[in-house]
């Protein structure tokens, strides 16, 4: 099942290889990993999205939290939460592509930033399944150059995640 | 006053207490080294090639439980160290190893003598840091000690540039750590402790597994005192031998894949099982879907919650340091008033005396050919069941393990987790440095002992006098008899061809060599090299080419499908 781990750690080089390194030698997924740092500059909050069997999972955690590194790790999908990810996408727009090329970032509540006599980019923010069906609406060809961020998650309601 | 990082370095070792530093100079380490030279608290012990000098610290923290330190060059002296470090690491020894690095500057620059060491020891460190400020420098050792030392234990890294240990500050040694993201667990969760007596007290076939967490944790007299007030069987890991004494009748030999008939047996169809820091490894349990065949119950207590139902899903976890979790839960079988179901417990023992009745150690005595085996009962015969035996990787280990009873921790020093090759004769050293007194003895074989022969120039430097009983049958023992079980008697690469003569290679270092052919002479060379108290003595066994060691529990099979003599 997919989950969705947040932690926050310590704003120090190495920190991050020691994540990814966790994950590689322990042979778990990763889907896609986000990290920067918090309003603390101390600390960097990280947005893992893995999968897993319930066991998988629970090692993933009890491994991250044993980082010296690891300030504190929540499995957001245990909860109420909220994602987001973000995408820029160059696309076609030419000749009678370019209207229906802004309807739909209309439709996907994109926006245009950068525009050329031939493309368009465009910024779509959502869950990744939005980005997907965005991706999967436009027609064959189309896509010129997409870049995502990976997902980050957030606990909804009172649920913080902080030192 | 301004102190240099070199000095400041050696400074944090002394103010840590360090007693040994094990090394091997070079370009970077260089000011380090000349500040040892002009100082007494800290003893360097040099050794003949940096992977020793993690063995041989390591052996020194196995035997007398403070951190074994290492100081070793940037590049090949960090490489070498490498195989040390992950050894330590998985056996979870406390360790804080000193690399050299090029200089700040320089770093990326793929300078001479230069290697990422942060990132070629960060899968096998329990934590490493690279030093970037000389005012960061006393803060950070002192933080290795700490995590080293604490909660579940392990080898830290911190790697020094050369020009930090040439740039000046203030120095004080803090004398206190707080990490906001380290906060080891110490007391168990007393619901839990109360939830496992419960389990416990309504065994019907309970079993004690104790495993190398309860040597690390100084907790063998709570669990000898745990295993003797229920009565139960207990069994120990190869990495908990003398966890609970081996000549008490209550206890079941070492379990696993060379484990005996009724640990294995026992451990497979209890009803309760108290698994006490031990981590249900792959050569302790054989298949988990064979172990989970059998219906049971089991009760986990570690200081790592990552043990706790990585390999084995448990009922009952109990995170916390072992000794306190032990003596609590002794504690409250002495305060309440229920106790084990006595009429259960005697049919149980009465089933595991019948599968000890199975003789499973049992090899030939008469053999006019040397068996290993009995080279291992003189040993523990001549040294009263007393010494400091340390081991190599293979069947001389396994029969070390299985032949000599320990009744003590502490005692037995091998490679449990990474099985490394060559440990033995350094880890002799740094047992012989913890405990100058004690009769050491380093049992190996002729392939283990050529991994780091070198060391015999240290022991004579140093005047260790160590025991090396050398099982001596021309082969990689363990590796033949896997060919000969599971490759058809294809001894591929596995025989020592032009082996050297043992005696004579002793005494060009400048020790005793004895070389012993007959079963009858064993137990006089041993008994005369221990009495050479100031000698290494190097015994060569000449020992039957073909013995095997059993029981043996297949990879992959089940726990109770032991291939028995």
């Amino acid at each position: 099942m997919r989950h969705i781990i947040s932690l926050l750690l310590e704003n120090e080089s190495g920190a991050l290889s020691r994540v990814a390194g966790l994950f590689s030698a322990r042979g778990y997924n990763i889907e896609s990993l986000t990290v920067a740092p918090t309003e603390d500059e101390t600390l960097s909050r990280m947005t893992i999205v893995t999968s897993g069997s319930d066991d998988v999972i629970e090692q993933i955690t009890k491994q991250l939290n044993k980082l010296v590194d690891v300030v504190k790790v929540v499995d957001l999908s245990e909860g109420e939460h909220i994602e987001r990810e973000l995408m820029l996408v160059k696309v076609r727009a030419s000749g009678k592509d370019r209207e229906e090329m802004k309807r739909m970032a209309d439709i996907f509540r994109g926006r245009i930033i950068d525009v050329t006599d031939k493309s368009y980019t465009i910024e779509l923010t959502g869950t990744g399944q939005k980005l997907d069906a965005f991706l999967d609406a436009l027609e064959e060809g189309a896509v010129l150059e997409a870049v995502r961020t990976g997902a980050s998650g957030i606990g909804r309601g009172d649920r913080i995640l902080r030192v | 006053m301004e102190l240099t990082g070199a000095e400041i370095t050696v400074r944090c070792l002394a103010d840590e207490g360090v007693e040994y530093l094990f090394g091997y100079p070079g370009g970077a380490v260089l000011h380090i080294y000349d500040e040892l030279f002009k100082q007494d608290r800290v003893k360097h012990i040099l050794v003949r090639h940096e992977q020793a000098a993690v063995h041989a610290a390591d052996g020194y923290a196995r035997a007398c439980q403070k951190p074994g330190v290492v100081l070793v060059t940037s590049g090949p002296g960090a490489t070498n160290a490498v195989t040390g470090i992950a050894t330590a690491y998985m056996d979870s020894i406390p360790m804080v190893i000193l690399t050299g690095q090029v200089p700040t500057h320089a770093i990326g620059q793929d300078a001479f003598q230069e290697v990422d060491s942060i990132g070629i020891t960060r899968p096998c460190v329990k934590h490493n840091f690279l030093v970037k400020d000389v005012h960061d420098l006393a803060a950070t050792i002192k933080k290795a000690f700490y995590i080293a030392t604490t909660g579940r234990p392990g080898p830290v890294v911190v790697d020094i540039p050369k020009d930090i240990t040439m740039a000046r500050c203030e120095y004080s040694y803090p004398t206190s750590v707080s990490l906001r993201s380290y906060n080891p667990v110490v007391k168990g969760h007393s619901g839990q402790i109360r939830k496992a007596l419960n389990l416990l007290l309504e065994a019907k076939r309970p079993m004690i597994y104790a495993g190398g967490g309860v040597v690390l944790g100084e907790a063998a007299a709570e669990l000898t005192q745990l295993v003797r007030s229920l009565g139960f069987p207990c069994t120990n890991t190869l990495m908990g031998l003398g966890g609970f004494p081996a000549s008490d009748p209550q206890y079941m030999g070492m379990l696993g894949m060379h484990g005996t008939y009724e640990a294995n047996m026992a451990m497979q169809h209890c009803d309760v099982l108290l698994a006490v820091g031990a981590r249900f490894d792959d050569r302790v349990i054989g298949n988990p879907k064979h172990f989970f065949q059998e219906d049971r119950r089991i009760i986990h207590i570690d200081v790592d919650p990552s043990s706790i139902s990585k390999r084995v899903k448990v009922d009952v976890p109990i995170v916390g340091d072992v000794k306190d979790v032990l003596s609590e839960m002794s504690r409250q079988i002495a305060a309440g008033t229920q106790k084990p179901d006595a009429a259960a417990l005697k049919s149980w023992w009465t089933q595991i005396e019948l599968w000890r009745a199975r003789d499973c150690l049992k090899y030939d005595r008469t053999s006019a050919i040397i068996k290993p085996q009995m080279v291992i009962e003189k040993l523990w015969e001549v040294t009263g069941g007393d010494a400091i035996v340390t081991s190599d990787v293979g069947q001389h280990q396994m029969w070390a393990a299985q032949f000599y009873r320990f009744d003590k921790p502490r005692r037995w020093l091998n490679s449990g987790g990474l099985g490394t090759m060559g440990v033995g004769l350094p880890y002799a050293m740094g047992a012989l440095l913890a405990h100058p007194d004690a009769a050491v003895a380093c049992v190996t074989g002729e392939a283990s002992i050529q991994m780091c022969i070198q060391e015999l120039s240290t022991c004579k430097q140093y005047r260790m006098p160590v025991k090396i009983l050398n099982l001596n049958n021309r082969y990689m023992g363990m590796v033949r008899q896997w060919q000969e079980f599971f490759h058809g008697n294809r001894y591929a690469e596995s025989y020592m061809d032009a082996l050297p003569d043992f005696v004579k290679l002793a005494e060009s270092y400048g020790h005793v060599g004895i070389r012993i052919e007959k079963p009858a002479d064993i137990e006089p060379a041993i008994r005369e090299a221990f009495a050479r108290k100031n000698e290494l003595v190097f015994m060569d066994f000449i020992t039957d080419q073909t013995e095997n060691v059993f029981p043996m529990v297949p990879g992959g099979k089940g726990l109770s499908e032991m291939i028995l003599v």
